[in-house]
């Protein structure tokens, strides 16, 4: 990028209205242009040109600009610098490191702090696997890094740039912005490649071909897993009122999923929920590599009290980001907390614009940013011949707790698993209160021979089975909650008692205990089937004309309620014998019964 | 030297517009001599649109007038000068003195819209602040640090409640740290203010409560810097002297109604119920200002209290704030009916902070399964009261009388003590032992088989 011999053009403020101001003398500004404005040199970006006159969104606190004072253009989008150093690290909504932001100002966040990214002058030990003569193309490899512990970075060819090398570096320790590599063009142009690259956040990264990916996100968490599974490069959305567990539940994806890289967005929420996650996750090991989360992870902190200019761009910096390692061959699972936070902020610099708003005072344009940006996620076929997927998860916090408000209803038109999250659910402690009547994922049919080879041949049947007795419970309780429990028939109580069983024993899991924050398939599996098990053992009973107060043994069923605490994750024994005492439970009740 | 204007062209609600200013900024401070009466009135800049500026004004502008009014803009933002001295006095909403005492003087001044704290340089709150009250720190344990609103409707007894938390929270521990009460009254009745004021004094804490006033007949516009120069001297306090400060500030609903009635006047575009749209990031704006941070031993405590309009949870003003504050204490008025004290509606109150500050080595071991069975069954008792209502408690299973029984049992001695009453976070528990003791060992699937030996046995 030839930064330095721009013609840089100066516009003149003339309006400030919080987080939106205006400026003359624009008319050879482009849309979409990064400026800096003021005295200060904030970084804003035009989001509107009318002539003479052009209006922009400022990315950090307006208090104390003048009109009268320069606006200067960058000649370029607002764009990220994407290299190795965004791993283990947490940047703000336009990707300033905040730790670097730390060392500058060490607790409040100042504005005019210029445009700082990832860093510059750390030596990362390279590797060069090409060599000279060799044909590079848009997207394919030429060198490799190993960015942390676990992920290796694969240094790209950039998207518009190809052709046949002339020049590289020996493999040693450089700085993301040295040449490592130069090649020749078709024209005769000669392209220096460099570890880093720069792309503009709100323009998606090409790849070759959209596939589907037929393997889920593996979650640990059994309501999702096994009820209403995401696959890689899928989308989902969990909405939920306040304190229903939406966090949370995004959290315990960010841990204990098996994406390779986790971006996580805290868009507009709280300042010490990402304080957080920067405690807890180099704590946590990740099942896959046995090494730190952290390892994996990129944070983009946008929280509730920073500009919300910079709370709108921390969606695309973040989805981004997660196109970069893609591009890799990596699968990318990204967190939005919340997306509700994101479509407010439109909602802001809108009115800010007296654009005429549509409902509740959200743009018309608030469907078709919200399917654009899930439309980032997919598996694909990369530029550079290999295979990558973004998944993404968003969060959605519904006004009043309302899911017929504008941002839920349109998010659930551009998603495929939707997991609602139940106030009353939360209020009686049932975690994760993902509510399974209003829940679905629309994988179930793409991923059933995955569940089939991997996990059981009868997976997707059992799963099945088990939501449809949950349907009947909840028919049933609505009966029971007029006449009461006893006039109900023997079978029918049968149904209500595994129900319970499957409630607190399967779906409620605790995050906050051990064994069960993530839970393997092959276990989440085995508990499952060993409660079909005292299920089709109780309706043998009643079969014999046995009672549900007999066929309901206490030790039994408390011994199932207990078994995801129990049972280790690593020795599923317990549970075959849980199966044995259940034979012989019912063997002598049974015999008492048969003769 | 700055510039004064004498024209005023306009005049709406809080906001009056002057034109052909040059040279200010956004934010700027501005005052506004009224010549009639010789006063003095603040404001600030919140938009400028070439030579023209709307100023927001803090003070009532009944009166103001072209021609009767001297506009001054002061070159600097609102600020407030900062020192210990703070403590013990009382200021109106834009830190001004009303106690009859003497200004503040310090070479320290800080701008009162504060600066977002860095994520990283946050500490994650972890120690727990016992209150004494049963209910909030057996289910929603207070950490020091959080920020923990009051959610109350009308006519409850939330100044009590907070008035209690002040008196009986041990903020300070062993070790000689400091404590400090921030007060913010917001559009609150004399009678409020009096209460509050008489329960420091009575807990002999006076000296250490800086209080911040705006009454129920102030002007509407100085309820939106009350609680900003309350944080502020909240921030130097905490952040800067190290001292644990407990931020008691009511009634945010006053306080948003502020909002609202500003944003009409400026014609901006409502969101729900004419609320403006930024009100979710004002309010963040506010709540985000509480914490712990790495550099600093201080904390900033902070208990908002409002009041919810028809006791409506799911209206804007504690939506949004539910949505930001790290949990809430909901009031009920059922239990206040039945002339339950203090009336904390435990199913939907939540302090997402204590996962880290209870169990073994803070309170407990026992205290997150016993704070989940507490809930889990009290939710039963809904559902059972329900069913009762329908066919008669004569008509309910055995267990279920059971569930009836917990219930009021619960209600009459966990929930309800005493104004001057404070328990340990010990006795509570214990008590929430026997509580459950009435219901049936097989109900209790949230306690594991150890502490049900440690604790239950011995109990029941
Ligand atoms: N899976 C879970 N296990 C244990 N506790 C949970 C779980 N999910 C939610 N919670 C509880 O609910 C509280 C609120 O969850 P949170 O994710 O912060 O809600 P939201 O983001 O929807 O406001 C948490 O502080 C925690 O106490
Ligand atoms: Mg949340």
């Amino acid at each position: 990028m030839a930064e330095q011999n721009i013609n840089r053009e100066t516009g003149i403020i003339y309006a400030i209205n919080g987080p939106v101001i205006k400026g003359k003398k624009m008319s050879s500004f482009k849309m979409r242009e990064m400026v800096t404005v003021g005295a200060k040199q904030l970084i804003g970006e035009v989001i509107v040109l009318e002539g003479d006159i052009g209006t922009i969104q400022v990315y950090e606190e307006t208090e104390g600009l003048k009109a009268g004072e320069v606006i200067i253009s960058t000649g370029q989008p607002l764009s990220l610098k994407l290299g190795p150093g965004l791993l283990k690290n947490m940047f703000d909504g336009i990707q300033r490191p905040l730790q670097k932001i730390q060392e500058l100002s060490p607790i409040f966040i100042p504005e005019g702090i210029g445009l700082l990214s990832i860093d510059e002058k750390k030596r990362w030990d390279t590797t060069i696997t090409v060599k000279p003569g060799d044909i590079l193309s848009a997207g394919s490899i030429f060198g490799l890094v190993q960015e942390t512990e676990v992920i290796e970075n694969r240094l790209l060819v950039p998207p518009n740039v190809s052709g046949t090398i002339v020049e590289i570096v020996e493999n040693g320790c450089y700085t993301i912005d040295d040449v490592l590599v130069k090649i020749r063009d078709e024209k005769d142009a000669i392209h220096e490649l460099k570890m880093a690259q720069v792309w503009p956040v709100r323009t998606p990264r090409p790849n070759a071909w959209r596939g589907e990916t037929l393997v889920p996100l593996v979650t640990g968490q059994r309501v999702i897993d096994i009820f209403f599974p995401i696959a890689k490069g899928g989308t989902a959305a969990i909405p939920g009122g306040f304190g229903t567990g939406k966090t949370m539940t995004q959290h315990q994806l960010a841990k204990w999923s098996d994406a390779d890289i986790i971006v996580y967005i805290g868009c507009g929420e709280r300042g010490n929920e990402m304080t957080e996650v920067i405690e807890d996750f180099p704590k946590l090991i990740d099942p896959q590599s046995g090494k730190s989360i952290m390892e994996r992870t990129v944070l983009i902190a946008n929280t509730s009290n920073m500009p919300v200019a910079a709370r709108e761009a921390s969606i695309y910096t973040g989805v981004t980001i997660a196109e970069y390692y893609r591009d890799m061959g990596y699968a990318v699972a990204l967190m939005a907390d919340s997306t509700s936070r994101w479509a407010e902020a439109l909602r802001e610099i809108s009115g800010r614009l007296e654009e005429m708003p549509a409902e509740e005072g959200y743009p018309a344009y608030l469907p078709s940013r919200i399917a654009e940006f899930y439309e980032r996620a997919g598996s694909v076929e990369t530029l550079g011949g290999g295979e990558g997927s973004i998944t993404i998860i968003g969060a959605v916090s519904p006004a009043g707790g309302d899911f017929s408000e504008p941002v839920t209803e349109n998010t659930k038109r551009f998603v495929n698993v939707f997991l609602a999250l139940d106030k009353s659910l939360a209020y009686a402690r049932h975690y994760p209160a993902i509510n399974w009547l209003e829940s679905y994922s629309g994988y179930i049919k793409i991923l059933t021979d995955w569940y089939e080879d991997n996990v059981a041949e009868d997976c997707i049947d059992l799963r099945n089975k088990m939501l449809e007795l949950l349907f009947q419970e909840n028919k049933l309780l609505e009966m029971v909650m007029l006449v009461g429990e006893d006039v109900l028939p023997d079978d029918q109580r049968w149904i209500l008692e595994i129900a319970k069983i499957i409630k607190v024993g399967y779906l409620q899991q605790n995050a906050y205990n051990k064994e069960d924050t993530y839970v393997p398939l092959k276990k989440q599996y085995a508990m499952l089937k060993a409660i079909e098990y005292l299920y089709e053992k109780g309706r043998e009973g009643l079969k014999l004309g046995i009672p549900t107060s007999q066929l309901k043994n206490a030790d039994i069923f408390s011994e199932f309620i207990k078994m995801k605490y129990t049972v280790p994750n690593d020795d599923l024994s317990g549970i075959d014998r849980l199966k044995e005492e259940i034979d012989s439970f019912y063997e002598t009740l049974f015999e008492r019964y048969t003769n | 030297m700055k510039k004064e204007y004498l024209k005023i062209d306009k005049v709406v609600g809080p906001l009056i517009q002057v034109s052909e200013v040059d040279d200010v900024f956004y934010g700027e401070s501005v005052d506004i001599l009224d010549i009639s009466s010789g006063k003095i009135k603040k404001g600030k800049v919140i938009k400028i649109e070439a030579e023209n500026v709307v100023i927001q004004v803090f003070q009532n502008t009944t009166g103001l007038a072209a021609g009767n009014s001297i506009i001054k803009f002061t070159g600097e933002s609102f600020k407030l000068p900062m020192s210990l001295d703070l403590q013990g006095r009382i200021f109106n909403g834009i830190g001004e003195p009303i106690d009859n005492g003497s200004a503040i003087f310090s070479a320290i001044e800080a701008n009162i819209n504060g600066r977002p704290i860095n994520p990283m340089s946050r500490e994650y709150p972890r120690n727990y602040i016992q209150t004494g009250i049963s209910s909030i720190d057996t289910l929603a344990t207070l950490i020091r640090g959080q920020k923990l609103p009051i959610f109350s409707g009308n006519g409850l007894p939330h100044n009590e409640l907070a008035a209690q938390i002040v008196r009986q929270a041990q903020l300070g521990d062993n070790t000689g740290e400091e404590f400090g009460v921030v007060f913010a009254a917001i559009g609150v009745k004399h009678d409020d203010e009096k209460f509050f004021r008489k329960s420091f004094s009575e807990a002999n804490i006076m000296d250490h409560v800086v209080m911040f006033v705006n009454y129920a007949d102030d002007p509407i516009a100085e309820r939106i810097t009350t609680p900003r120069c309350a944080l502020t001297a909240a921030e130097y306090l905490a952040f800067e002297k190290n001292m644990h400060i407990l931020v008691v500030m009511t009634d945010m609903t006053s306080y948003c109604e502020a909002l609202r009635e500003i944003s009409s006047a400026r014609e901006e575009v409502p969101s729900r119920k004419g609320y403006p749209g930024y009100m979710y990031s004002d309010l963040a704006s506010l709540y985000e200002r509480a914490g712990m941070l790495k550099n600093s031993s201080g904390s900033i405590t902070f208990l908002p209290i409002l009041t919810m309009p028809n006791d409506d949870i799911t209206h804007p003003i504690p939506d949004l704030t539910g949505y930001i504050t790290e949990g809430q204490i909901v009031l009920g008025r059922d239990l206040f009916q039945q002339s339950i004290y203090p009336p904390v509606s435990i199913l939907p109150s939540l302090s997402r902070l204590m996962k880290d500050g209870i169990g073994e080595g803070f309170t407990r071991e026992d205290h997150a399964e016993v704070t989940n069975q507490l809930f889990a069954s009290y939710s039963k008792v809904q559902e059972v009261r329900d069913l009762s209502q329908i066919i008669g408690e004569e008509e309910l299973s055995p267990t279920d009388k059971k569930y009836m029984a917990f219930g009021r049992a619960f209600e009459a001695t966990f929930l309800n003590q005493g104004f001057d009453e404070s328990r340990s976070i010990i006795e509570s528990l214990d008590l929430g032992w026997r509580l459950l003791a009435i219901l049936p060992l097989t109900e209790l699937d949230r306690l594991s088989p150890e502490n049900i030996e440690k604790y239950f046995s011995k109990e029941s």
